[in-house]
Formats: structure tokens, C-alpha cells, sequence
């Protein structure tokens, strides 16, 4: 059981599974079954081969690292410091590189006494080198910490529910399909095939570029996953294609990724420009005289283990950032090269003390996370994601929970070692917004899944404030009992669209008669996101992640009283999502039908999809609890936390000093009882403000909304965002583009025509002299010729004494000429 | 003998003064080659019947071959018994034979006209005037 081997098997298994599923059905889909209805099986059986490989990868990982509770500061260092001695001589290092491994950990040893740090144990290598020229070195190679494991776990469990449920969801695809909100030219609705083995397809790479990202060991490789989620949202979201919303959705959701992309591509450069290397770990390579080296990776590069894990900016970005300095002190001693280098080495310390390079960082980071705000929907770029509800409900769960928005967050996790304070304010700063903003529009949403999907981008926000506020853990756990409760709402408003035909919840009311399931299951849900627990004692998923971000906002605050806007952010948005979380379950399921058409057409969704909905509820109750031996999901997180990310640090450049709290501060008994309290008290105000206003109708929404009307319409606007992008990108994008294609036609198109037309012209006079002069010149040779022949032909008279007459009458003419031209000849 | 000839009319043509009085040689021969010749010819010339105008054409031939042996023997050219020189007769010889294959066919295709136009007038023979 040698888990260095073992576990890059297993999940490489698990992530290249779902692309042989989608191999197959992309070759031989419509051949599996009537309509392709076997596809359903296909992507089923891979998602569920996957998960199975992932839960053995997940049981090799505990076997080998138990989980244990977590480790608070230093006064349990004898047993942290153990971790990191596992770390040493097994993780972090190639398991053919032992030696290396050895080295580090005596070094690592040597810091103990005084850091206790803890570095987690992580497993990386490479599987294919896909380029290597100079430094660069672009590679499929593996990351695997508990986090991977974990998120592996989650990401196909979630995916397998939703595989289940979209098999039977999608059956209206097996069969020809009339869509009634496309409307042709003629009047009708459009007819077309059922593309039931299209979906799955989609599915299956979706789910394999998403757990390409999750394994990714370097930030290449996760860029090229990235931009695999990227179209693969395209196809999903833009599914019903010939609607003319769901292809701009889908177009939207494209584009905008596309503008975080650039930033993320700029993190790229900058990194691989100042650093030459993009792998999260150490690595192995050959040196030029084929032996071993090991090649720093970037968290070891801005955590060095001899300043004990503290963030520093690289040597490579101190010397990039200073290329004059460095030059100038090189060409000095040209003569001596390494004189130089000696030179150069001495004073990068002074320079880095001069602050030289930490905008380098500040960008690297700032770069990576544009990448992050667009696929985790945060402001600015949040705009796509309540349109992506365009495509079928199922993708709405798998892009919404485990897969698309969760890369962002995943990634910020993964790099989180390597961004500064500054960074982390930055962060902190746009989940602030986002939550805030997205919370708003959710208020007076009407579209249950638009609800739902502003309820995605403000829990994103959560995630998002919480990594920068240094809650690590707490961010990331949030993001995994969140993939649980809202694919479970998600997968329950699909279960009562289904039933009633309609997004609108104005349409809806008293569901919970016909549809006991789906709102049991959806109040578990709705609980779940607004962190439902008894206080101290026990709760529902939310309550654990939630509590653990507010905690450590609120410390974040204490220790930078100026950014304590964060912690109040984070307080104003639960109390909000609590009310339009039951705002929407009070308007669906409680009350009295307020359309008896759709009352009376509602069923309870068939088992196929009830049985998901169960199973993730269940998980969305349990996944946050942590069992008596310590193990549990949060402690499971913390196993992963990068190296000297656990204790306070203090820096910061731009936004003046800032101190990044220890995590473990924030469960010190006044912060969190603080944070409890509160978050309890928010919540609890917002369910009883829902239930007052939609189920006791002690308070008349409409009075409220006639009363703020200003403010309901500009949320109801969401924000005047669409506008406001349409008015500042969109139309001057059109101006130019009109303008180019003005250009195209006014300019170049008559250019070119007028080309065109004098060449045709100057063909036309080329045509009249071929046909008249040449043509005339050979026929006319040609008419003398057969007149001459005409001519001789009467000469042929058929009389054979008429020809020896000639004969006779010629040789003599020859003859007589013959002695005249002689008789001149000899004369002369 | 010279004044015999002198009194003749043939002799009064200067190309052929002095034949008569000289001693046969070369000259001699090709007059009367000439003469079979200038008969073959104009047999040919004046005769309808395809097989005058045959007959024509063997006097052609025969007097050309009269010239090919005079010019072939050496006694007439004077040069004494020195050689055999027999190359003048072959080439008779062989003028003799293509001249019996020329009249096998002329004559074959003199038949076949005969069958078609029950006449050897070539004057009728002008199907293929232009």
C-alpha cells in the first residue's frame, strides 16, 4: 500500500474515465439504443466507475493519513510537527527522488524547533511531458493532496446524482421534440430530432475537464482544463441552441470567461516569465548531464522552507523586476561571470527589503484570481451565470455546484500559497461585493432558478471573502457542503419545473401537497445554505462552513478595523440569503395555489429523480459534521492546508499594513461565539421576515415594493448590470464593428469591385482583338488556302493523256530552263 | 561515208553533226534511245486504248535502258576490253523485270476497269478528277 503510487493511479483512472465515455459516445451515440438511449447507461457507468476510483483513492489516502483533529497553534507541535515529518518523507517529493527527500526533511527538521511548521502531505509527478524548451516545461503531471482527494469524492458523487436525475429529466430527448419557444419564420414551432446522446456527451467531458483541474500539478495543464470547462459550458448552457436565448447565453458565458481568461493568462506570463516554472510542487528533472535535479515549484519558491514557510517574493521576481540593476552589475563584471552572480545573489536580500518585485507578485496573484472571477462568477464578471440557467436544469446543477464555479474557488485554494495580503484583500474585496450585490437581486428574483443562480454567485462570493479574509479552510469547506446543498436545490427546482411547466414562482404556491418529496428535500436544502443549526450544539451543513467564514471575518475585522466592512458583508448577506431562500420555498411550496392550471397539472417527479434529491439531501445535513475520532470534512481540509498558511501573517504594500489572522484564532471562544451568535440571530430575522411577509402575510410584498419602489426596480433590474455592460462594451463593440464592416463595404468592397470591373473591361478589349485580329489573321490564311486548293483542284482533270502532256510539256519547260539558267551560268 | 551523211537532213541539226561520219559510240545509242523514248511518249500521249498507252510505256522504259547499256559498255565508250563493267546491264536487267511486275499490274487493273466500264478508253477514266 504505497500511497505515492497508488493514488496518481486511481485518479488518473477516475479523471480519464469520463473521456473514454465521451470518446464513445461522441463515435457511436446514436447507435446506442432507440434515440441513443443507452447513452444515459454509458455516462452513468463512467461517472460511476469514477466515483467508485475515487472512493478508493479516498480510502488508500485515509489508510495512509488519518484524519485527526485539527492542530491548533503551537502548543500541539510535537504532533503537527509530526505531520510534516510524514510530509518529508513521502509527500512533497517524487518517490524516485528519495535522497532529495531526505535532505528536505533534515532541513525542514532544523526549522521545527522554532516555526513548528507544517508542511501537508502532497503527492506530484508527471505523467507525459507535453513540451519542454529552455525552462519551460508544459506537462500532464498530478497534484494530489487531501483537498484533490476530497474534491474528487465530491465532484463525482455530485456529478453521479446528476447523471441519474438527467437520465430522467432529459427523456423528452428521446423522441423528436417540437419547441414551443422557438418560433420559425412561418408561424410554427420548430421540429427537430432528440439529441438525448448529445447531452451525455457533454456531461461525460464536462465532468473529465473539470477533474482535470481538480489533479492539475501545474497551472498550464490547469489552464488547458480550464478552457476545457469553458466549452464544454458553451455546449451545456447553449444545448436548446436554436433558441435565441440560449445560444446568447451561451455566447455570454463564453465571452465573458474569455475576459477573466486574459487575466489569468497575464498570472501566466508573469509567473513563468519571472520564475520559469508553472508546477505547484517540486519536481524532478534531468540535467544537462542526465542526472537528477530537483526544480523548486512555485509554493516552495514563495514559501522557502528556510524562512519557514513565510511568504516572501522570489528571488527570480526580485531579479526579473530589477533587470536594469542586475544587468548593469553583470556587465561590470563581465570578465568574471560568476563574481557577478556572487554580486547579484548578495544584494537580492537588500533589493527584496526595497520592496523590488512585489508588484510582480501582487500581479502573478491578482492575474490568477481574474481567471478565478470568471469562472466563479464574481464581480464584475457575475453576469453570465443567471442567464446560463438557459440550459437544462441538470447542467444548471452540475455547473452550479461541483464543476464550473467551483474551479475558480478550487484554484484560488490551490494557489493560495503564493498570493500576499495585498492579493487576499483584493479577493476578500470582490466576494464582499459580489455576495452582496448577487444577494440583492435575489430578493426580487421571480424565476425560481434565478433565485437559485444569484443564490450560487453570492455563496461564491462567501467563498471567495472568506479565502481573502485567510480563512482557508473555511472557504473551501463552504465550497464543499455548498456543492452538496445546491445541487440538491438545483436538482429540486428542476424536479418542480418538471412537474409544473414553468419557471415563474408567481405561478406556484401550496406544492407541497402534490410534491411532499421535493419540498422536504428543498427545505433541507434552504436550511442547509442559511447555515439552520442549533447554535453550539449541532446544525446542518451550512451551519459548520458558514460559522467558520463569519469567524474568521470577524477576526480578519479585529485585527484590521479599517476593512471590518467585511465582516459586516458577510453578516448583511446571511440575513439576506435566509430571506430569499424562504421567500422562494414559502412562494413554491407553502400557502394556497395561486394558478390552479399549474396546481392541478403538478405530480410528484418520478423515483429516477426523487432518489438523488434524498441522497443529497442527506449529505447536505450530514456533510459538515465532524464524528467524535476527528474525522469529518473540515478536518479533512485542514490536512491539505498549505504550508505556513497557519499562523498570522502581516504585510501588505498597497492598501498599507495588513494582517492576515491565523485560522485557528478564529476559533477562540469570544470570536466564535460572536460569529455564532450572529450568524444565528441574521438568519433566524430573515426566515421570520419570508414567513411574514409570503406566509403569514402579516406584510404585503407588494405594499413594500410600492413603498421602495425606486430601490425594487433597480434591483429588479439586477443592478442596471446588463444595461450597463450593454451601454459601456457591448454597443461600442457593435460601433466598431459596424464601423469595420462599413469600412468593408464602402472601401475595401468598392476597391476591390472597381478592380474588378477594370480588369473585366480590359479582358473585354483583350477578348475583342483575340477574336477579331488573331482570329482573323488565321482564318483569313486559312480561306486563301482553301481557295487556292479550290482553285488547283480543277487541274485534277482525270484525263491520263492530259497529265503525260503535262508531264512531257513540264520536263521539257524544266529542260529548256535548265540550259538557259546553264548557259547564263557558264556565261558568267 | 562523211559526205553521205553531210547530205542527209538529220545531219544538218548541229547536235548531230558528225554522228554519222564519227564511229558508233555512246552517241549513237542514246540517239536511238531518245527516238524509242520520244515514240514511247507520245504513244502515251496520243493513245485511248490503255493498252497503246502500255505499249507506250515499254518503249519509255526500253529506251531508257538502251542508255544504261551504252553507257555501261566499254567498247563503246573506247576505253578497250578493261573492265567487264556490267553494272549498265543489271540495272537493264533490273528495269526489265520491273517493268514486266508494272505491266502484270497495270494490266491486272486495265482488267478490272475493262469489268467495270466494259471499255479500256482512259478518257472514260476520269471518275476521280477533282
Amino acid at each position: 500500500m504505497d500511497p505515492a503510487s497508488q493514488l496518481p493511479t486511481l485518479l488518473g483512472l477516475a479523471w480519464l474515465t469520463p473521456l473514454v465515455s465521451f470518446v464513445a459516445i461522441l463515435f457511436f451515440g446514436p447507435r446506442m439504443g432507440h434515440h441513443g438511449k443507452n447513452a444515459a447507461w454509458v455516462a452513468t457507468a463512467a461517472i460511476v466507475t469514477s466515483l467508485v476510483l475515487s472512493l478508493a483513492a479516498f480510502g488508500t489516502w485515509l489508510a495512509a493519513h488519518p484524519v485527526a483533529a485539527v492542530a491548533h497553534g503551537s502548543h500541539d507541535s510535537g504532533a503537527s510537527h509530526a505531520e510534516g515529518h510524514a510530509a518529508g518523507a513521502h509527500g512533497e517529493h517524487d518517490a524516485d527522488a528519495g535522497h532529495d527527500a531526505d535532505a528536505g526533511h533534515g532541513e525542514h527538521a532544523g526549522h521545527g524547533e522554532h516555526h513548528a511548521a507544517r508542511v501537508p502531505v502532497a503527492y506530484s509527478g508527471d505523467w507525459y511531458t507535453l513540451y519542454q524548451g529552455g525552462d519551460l516545461r508544459l506537462s500532464i503531471g498530478w497534484y494530489i493532496d487531501a483537498l484533490t482527494v476530497l474534491m474528487f469524492v465530491v465532484v463525482t458523487f455530485i456529478a453521479t446524482c446528476i447523471h441519474v436525475y438527467a437520465s430522467g429529466y432529459m427523456h423528452d430527448e428521446l423522441h423528436d421534440v417540437t419547441d414551443h419557444e422557438v418560433h420559425l419564420s412561418d408561424g410554427g414551432h420548430l421540429h427537430r430530432p432528440g439529441r438525448f446522446p448529445r447531452f451525455f456527451q457533454a456531461l461525460s467531458l464536462f465532468c473529465f475537464s473539470m477533474l482535470g483541474i481538480l489533479i492539475a500539478g501545474n497551472l498550464a495543464m490547469v489552464f488547458i482544463f480550464w478552457e476545457l470547462v469553458g466549452i464544454c459550458s458553451w455546449f451545456l448552457i447553449g444545448f436548446y441552441f436554436e433558441r435565441k436565448s440560449a445560444s446568447t447565453a451561451a455566447n455570454k458565458a463564453f465571452i465573458v470567461n474569455r475576459v477573466g481568461d486574459f487575466g489569468m493568462l497575464i498570472g501566466l506570463m508573469a509567473l513563468w516569465g519571472a520564475l520559469g516554472t508553472l508546477h505547484f510542487a517540486d519536481s524532478t528533472v534531468a540535467a544537462p548531464d542526465g542526472s537528477a535535479v530537483t526544480k523548486p515549484g512555485l509554493f516552495s519558491l514563495v514559501r522557502p522552507a528556510a524562512t519557514g514557510h513565510a511568504l516572501q517574493v522570489p528571488d527570480g521576481m526580485v531579479t526579473f523586476a530589477n533587470a536594469d540593476e542586475v544587468g548593469r552589475i553583470a556587465a561590470e563584471h563581465a570578465a568574471r561571470p560568476s563574481d557577478g552572480a556572487d554580486e547579484i545573489a548578495s544584494r537580492i536580500d537588500g533589493w527584496r527589503s526595497q520592496g523590488i518585485g512585489r508588484w510582480l507578485l501582487f500581479i502573478a496573484g491578482v492575474g490568477i484570481f481574474c481567471g478565478c472571477v470568471g469562472k466563479s462568477a464574481q464581480f464584475p464578471l457575475f453576469v453570465w451565470l443567471p442567464d446560463a440557467m438557459e440550459g437544462p436544469t441538470p447542467v444548471s446543477a452540475l455547473v452550479h455546484s461541483a464543476t464550473m464555479v467551483a474551479a475558480g474557488v478550487y484554484l484560488v485554494g490551490r494557489f493560495y500559497p503564493v498570493l500576499t495580503p495585498d492579493v487576499l484583500l483584493v479577493i476578500a474585496i470582490t466576494g464582499g461585493i459580489t455576495l452582496f450585490i448577487a444577494a440583492t437581486i435575489a430578493l426580487v428574483a421571480n424565476d425560481i432558478k434565478r433565485v437559485l443562480a444569484y443564490s450560487t454567485v453570492s455563496q461564491l462570493g462567501y467563498m471567495m471573502l472568506a479565502l481573502g479574509v485567510g480563512g482557508w479552510s473555511a472557504g473551501l469547506f463552504h465550497l464543499v457542503t455548498h456543492a452538496f446543498f445546491k445541487s440538491l436545490l438545483f436538482l429540486c427546482s428542476g424536479s418542480v419545473i418538471h412537474a409544473c411547466h414553468t419557471n415563474d414562482m408567481r405561478k406556484m404556491g401550496g406544492l407541497a401537497r402534490v410534491m411532499p418529496w421535493t419540498a422536504g428535500t428543498m427545505l433541507v436544502g434552504c436550511l442547509a445554505i442559511i447555515g439552520a443549526g442549533i447554535p453550539f450544539v449541532i446544525g446542518l451543513s451550512g451551519y459548520y462552513s458558514k460559522d467558520a467564514i463569519l469567524a474568521q471575518a470577524l477576526s480578519y475585522s479585529q485585527a484590521n478595523p479599517s476593512w471590518s466592512i467585511l465582516f459586516y458583508a458577510v453578516a448583511g448577506g446571511a440575513f439576506l440569503t435566509a430571506f430569499y431562500m424562504f421567500r422562494l420555498w414559502f412562494m413554491t411550496f407553502a400557502g394556497t395555489p395561486r394558478d390552479h392550471h399549474v396546481a392541478d397539472h403538478a405530480h410528484e417527479s418520478p423515483t429516477v429523480m426523487v432518489a438523488p434529491l434524498v441522497v443529497l439531501s442527506v449529505l447536505a445535513i450530514v456533510a459538515g459534521w465532524t464524528l467524535p475520532g476527528g474525522f469529518g470534512i473540515a478536518n479533512l481540509v485542514e490536512q491539505a492546508r498549505p504550508a505556513g498558511t497557519d499562523v498570522t501573517s502581516t504585510g501588505g504594500f498597497l492598501f498599507g499594513s495588513l494582517t492576515v489572522p491565523a485560522e485557528h484564532l478564529s476559533h477562540e471562544g469570544a470570536i466564535h461565539v460572536t460569529a455564532t451568535l450572529t450568524a444565528f440571530v441574521t438568519a433566524a430575522a430573515g426566515v421570520l421576515l419570508a414567513a411574514a411577509m409570503y406566509l403569514w402575510r402579516m406584510i404585503s410584498p407588494t405594499v413594500v415594493a410600492y413603498m421602495f419602489r425606486p430601490v425594487y426596480t433597480f434591483l429588479s433590474h439586477r443592478w442596471y448590470f446588463d444595461e450597463l455592460y450593454d451601454a459601456i462594451f457591448v454597443r461600442p463593440a457593435f460601433a466598431v464593428a459596424s464601423l469595420a464592416s462599413g469600412t468593408d463595404r464602402g472601401v475595401i468592397d468598392k476597391l476591390i469591385d472597381g478592380i474588378a470591373w477594370s480588369a473585366r473591361q480590359l479582358a473585354g478589349l483583350d477578348a475583342w482583338i483575340d477574336r477579331n485580329l488573331v482570329d482573323g489573321l488565321v482564318n483569313a490564311t486559312a480561306t486563301a488556302t482553301w481557295n487556292v486548293g479550290l482553285e488547283l483542284k480543277k487541274l485534277q482533270t482525270g484525263r491520263l493523256r492530259q497529265y503525260v502532256m503535262f508531264i512531257v510539256v513540264g520536263t521539257v519547260a524544266l529542260f529548256v530552263l535548265a540550259s538557259m539558267l546553264f548557259r547564263a551560268a557558264l556565261a558568267s | 561515208m562523211s559526205h553521205l551523211a553531210a547530205g542527209l537532213p538529220f545531219a544538218s541539226v548541229p547536235l548531230f553533226a558528225g554522228l554519222l561520219s564519227a564511229p558508233v559510240g555512246v552517241a549513237h545509242y542514246l540517239v536511238v534511245g531518245a527516238i524509242l523514248f520520244t515514240a514511247g511518249v507520245v504513244c502515251m500521249a496520243l493513245k485511248r486504248n490503255a493498252l497503246g498507252v502500255l505499249m507506250g510505256i515499254e518503249l519509255v522504259l526500253n529506251g531508257a535502258n538502251v542508255n544504261f547499256v551504252a553507257f555501261s559498255s566499254p567498247y563503246l565508250r573506247g576505253e578497250g576490253a578493261a573492265s567487264l563493267g556490267l553494272d549498265g546491264q543489271i540495272i537493264a536487267l533490273f528495269v526489265i523485270l520491273l517493268a514486266a511486275a508494272e505491266a502484270a499490274v497495270a494490266l491486272a487493273i486495265t482488267l478490272n476497269f475493262y469489268n467495270n466500264h466494259a471499255t479500256v478508253d482512259i478518257d472514260r477514266a476520269e471518275d476521280l478528277k477533282g
